[in-house]
């Protein structure tokens, strides 16, 4: 098989994967969303009236909507999903590529294990440090920090799986296959956590910690009036719990559906085209 | 599909990198321009200048998926 067969499988395995994870967030991430920009709505109006009775002039007039939130939770979530799923397809196809026919493993176990690969580096380590948020969560002000945290977070773990593959492999002969895998594998967490160490929380950026004092995240904390009395709550525990286990849930599709589907495809291709490999072995 | 055990392993065919090279950087190149568009333009960075139609339309995905937005 040459490279062109994969690519094109990569391909069709993500946008498969994107439809899938579309359909899933359309039941599962869409009624967190609605209930934070709910929040951010009526937190909005608070903020405002807070500021109109000390005395400010009103502001007036609601944000200007490009998109409208119909389009965004149907339509708009699918291109990015599906859109994401082939990007991913296209860099699982790549990785698959360079490693097909190196290793001692079948294709679809090949596949699923570069997946499960992309999953942990892509997303899963990020999102420990940086994890998913729902509207609402998240200050305008920080967004530059915040992609540029969570880029390094990202090309952060791709860097250390690649160290923990190498260090692996430098130690297989001595040690044997099973101590190297977990010798790779306590690698990969040591860099992981020294990286996340170092990073700055997303609560520590100067502009949080001057409005609130340094904290973890930017989690909307409740509002309160010059007395100290609450008068719009913090950000909903409940809503932000069930929107990262959903986000995590759907990321966990994503990958899977891409390594069985495209592990799948490529067995039936090698059955189809090389059947003395296939019998050979 | 083959039934389990008929195809057990592919150790025969390494890709030879000359022939794969365009095919794997064009994957590489067209992969990261599409995740820069879904996760990332016009938040921090915007290639279309000031505008934010991509970054409204695939909102919803950018959240979900874990990418920094507003």
């Amino acid at each position: 098989m040459e490279a062109r067969s994969f690519v094109l499988r990569g391909v069709l395995a993500g946008a498969v994967a994107g439809v899938v994870a579309w359909l899933f967030s359309l039941v599962f991430a869409e009624p967190q969303i609605e209930a934070a920009i709910a929040y951010e709505e009526g937190r909005g109006a608070a903020e405002e009236a807070l500021a109109v009775a000390a005395g400010a002039a009103p502001v007036g007039g609601a944000e200007e909507e490009v998109v409208s939130r119909g389009v965004q939770a149907t339509l708009g979530l699918g291109i990015g999903m599906v859109g994401i799923g082939i990007a991913l397809g296209l860099l699982f196809a790549v990785a698959y590529t360079l490693l097909h026919g190196r290793v001692a493993l079948r294709p679809r176990v090949l596949a699923l294990l570069v997946a499960g690969a992309g999953f942990l580096t892509l997303y899963a380590t990020p999102f420990v440090k940086y994890p998913a948020s729902p509207p609402a969560v998240g200050a305008d002000e920080t967004i530059g920090d915040r992609t540029a945290l969570y880029l390094a977070m990202v090309i952060g773990s791709l860097v250390a799986l690649a160290v923990a593959v190498v260090v692996a492999r430098a130690v297989r002969a001595r040690v044997g296959t099973w101590n190297a895998a977990l010798i790779g594998g306590a690698t990969y967490v040591a860099l992981a956590a020294v990286l996340m160490a170092v990073l700055p929380g997303l609560g520590e950026l100067t502009i949080n910690a001057a409005a609130g004092g340094p904290r973890v995240a930017e989690t909307p904390l409740p509002l309160r009036d010059p007395a100290g009395t609450i008068v719009f709550p913090g950000f909903d525990a409940d809503v932000l719990y069930a929107f990262r286990v959903a986000s995590i849930s759907a990321q966990a599709l994503l990958w899977g559906v891409l390594g069985l589907v495209f592990g799948a495809l490529v067995e039936r291709r090698l059955a189809r085209t090389e059947p003395t490999v296939a019998a050979a072995s | 599909m083959t039934t389990a055990g008929a195809v057990t392993r592919a150790k025969a065919t390494a890709v030879p990198a000359s022939e794969t090279l365009p095919w794997l950087l064009s994957a590489v190149i067209v992969g990261l321009v599409l995740y820069y568009f879904i996760g990332i333009d016009q938040g921090a960075l915007s290639v279309f200048g000031d505008t934010s139609d991509v970054h409204e339309l695939v909102h919803d995905a950018r959240h979900f998926l874990g990418f920094p937005c507003h």
